[in-house]
């Protein structure tokens, strides 16, 4: 199913993250997932919240360089061959992946998947299967 | 059309030329007989007082560099009596030693005038609101503006620099009208105003601005009127000279007129110091005319601008100077290739960055690095490395364009950059070149 996922913007410097994670922290919001993406100069601090509205809202009054994107849960089987399964469905109806990262849950036989596409039309059908 | 003084402002070029030779002849006279350090100047270059007899000898003047300035400092430069000097200022010393200037009344009645005329032809009146957002103290700054709008007769709001969310307070509570700071320092008013979503026009009430003491392109003019809902009005001076009001903008807002009646300016090729034609981009020269403390002749000011005498529609006569396009003191050699931080800056606004940027160069290796930290703001911030990584290349690219050589470009969230409430410092060069 589509998700809204936050995105922050981090400069890539000692306590940059901290200022973010202390600022959720502090405002009482939950990470259900995230992902960290690094570059020489920033990284960017990917987040599943329960509410990403409201989260967002917060996030731009702190001052921090965010957005929100849609981007697709999708609960795959937790054993070898759950996530090929997947990737090659979407890689043969021609989707790229931009990104992905998974987290558990609490069925031990489940985990769920992030997917960023190029194309949200095409992998709604698939995924949405 | 507002003057503050039309029969100086919209003279006869002959009437200005008249008044210039009558009084460089009294002028270099002053200094020569009371500056022995300017004496042994023209002693060497064989020039005498009597040899100046108008404005067409001036070219025969040695020059005044800011090294003569180091070397004589502090009274070297001071022609009257300690007894007579009611005022200094002086320069940040950012780049070498401070200069310090002296000014008499009469000195610091001329450069308020200047101001004034600056003042009046961006508009303003007795009936505005003056909020003066340079800083005060030693910088020029704000004690120009702010004598100049006293000249006017407008309340005049001496906030100095800083403070932002106060300056706005004002703003709102008083109604300000006219704004006078530097163009990074309005530009960042700009932007606070946006993030207290308050509405130029609006919630403030800023018609004008008079934004000077630093370069800024034409992209940050249309930037910093829109952010403020004002027409943005430059302004030059400078410390050894006077300080801001040697030349102002006018209602066309294309071009400086320069203050013929105090100061005149000329255009040299910077390596030989030979006097270039009309319309040629050169180093600006400036002589003063009636000062008395502080009398620069010929001092060099490692502006790089062109100076063109066209009608103007203001109906002003004053000669019109370019905005510099970079102070030789700023130009950075890099790879052999010169380098102005306003090019890479007009690059960024091009490209629909903000005037928020940093450029560090070093030397590695024996080769010359060029980096560029650039803040994203919400508009271009994508949730992929990929996208931002393409920006990057795009935007070194423009710059390769537009000098000739690549830069290394780093995007950092909007905010880490160092915002200036002064002259914004944006280059930082680590090569050490000289000690």
């Amino acid at each position: 199913m589509k998700v809204k996922q936050i995105s922050i913007m981090i400069e890539n410097k000692a306590g940059k993250l901290a200022e973010a994670t202390s600022f959720l922290a502090a405002q009482g919001i939950n990470l259900r997932a995230l992902s960290i993406a690094d570059t020489h100069d920033f990284g960017i601090l990917r987040i599943i919240v329960d509410n990403p509205e409201a989260a967002y809202e917060l996030l731009l009054k702190g001052g921090f360089l965010t957005k929100i994107t849609e981007v697709f849960s999708v609960a795959v089987p937790d054993c070898p061959g759950g996530m090929d399964a997947i990737v090659k469905e979407l890689s043969a109806a021609g989707i790229g992946i931009e990104y992905a990262y998974a987290f558990p849950s609490s069925d031990p036989d489940t985990a769920y998947m992030i997917f960023r596409v190029d194309n949200n039309e095409k992998a709604e059908k698939i995924l949405n299967k | 059309m507002n003057y503050y003084q039309p029969e100086k402002e919209c003279a006869s070029v002959e009437e200005i030329r008249s008044w210039q030779s009558e009084k460089l002849v009294k002028q270099v006279k002053h200094a020569y007989d009371n500056l022995p350090y300017y004496r042994d100047l023209m002693d060497r270059s064989g020039v005498k007082p009597e040899d100046i007899k108008s404005i067409d000898d001036l070219h025969k003047l040695p020059f005044i560099s800011k090294y003569d300035l180091r070397d004589a400092y502090p009274y070297g430069f001071l022609a009257v009596d300690k007894s007579e000097v009611v005022r200094i200022q002086s320069t940040s010393g950012t780049t070498g030693r401070r200069v310090i200037a002296f000014y008499t009344q009469h000195d610091v009645d001329l450069w308020e005038e200047c101001c004034a005329r600056a003042i009046v032809a961006a508009g303003g009146s007795k009936e505005d609101i003056v909020q003066v957002a340079y800083g005060y103290g030693l910088f020029t700054g704000g004690a120009g503006l702010h004598g100049g709008s006293h000249r006017v007769g407008s309340m005049t709001l001496p906030m100095s620099s800083g403070n932002t969310e106060r300056q706005i307070q004002f703003m709102q509570d008083l109604g300000s009208t006219i704004l006078c700071c530097t163009p990074s320092y309005a530009a960042y008013i700009g932007e606070v105003l946006k993030s207290m979503n308050l509405k130029p026009n609006v919630d403030i009430k800023l018609k004008a601005g008079i934004f000077g003491a630093e370069p800024w392109t034409e992209e940050m003019r249309r930037g910093i009127e829109k952010s403020l809902g004002i027409k943005a009005y430059d302004i030059y001076g400078l410390t050894e000279i006077s300080g801001p009001g040697v030349a102002f903008e006018c209602c066309e807002q294309h071009g400086m007129h320069i203050n013929e009646d105090h100061f005149v300016a000329e255009i040299i090729n910077p390596e030989t110091g030979e006097v270039l034609p009309e319309g040629q981009k050169g180093e600006l020269v400036f002589t003063c005319l009636d000062k008395q403390a502080f009398p620069m002749i010929r001092y060099r000011t490692r502006d790089i601008c062109v100076l063109k005498r066209e009608k103007c529609s203001c109906g002003r006569t004053f000669i019109k100077m370019a905005k510099p396009m970079g102070r030789s003191d700023d130009m950075l050699i890099i790879r052999g290739v010169n380098v102005f931080p306003s090019q890479i800056e007009a690059v960024l606004l091009e490209q629909g960055y903000q005037p928020n940027y940093r450029i560090e160069v070093d030397r590695v290796d024996n080769s010359d690095t060029l980096d560029v930290f650039v803040e994203v703001t919400s508009d271009d911030f994508s949730d992929t490395v990929k996208d931002l990584t393409v920006k990057e290349k795009e935007l070194s690219m423009a710059i390769r364009n537009m000098i000739g050589i690549g830069a290394k470009i780093h995007l950092v969230p909007i905010g880490s950059i160092e915002r200036s409430e002064g002259k914004a410092k944006r280059v930082i060069d680590r090569r050490k070149l000289i000690d």
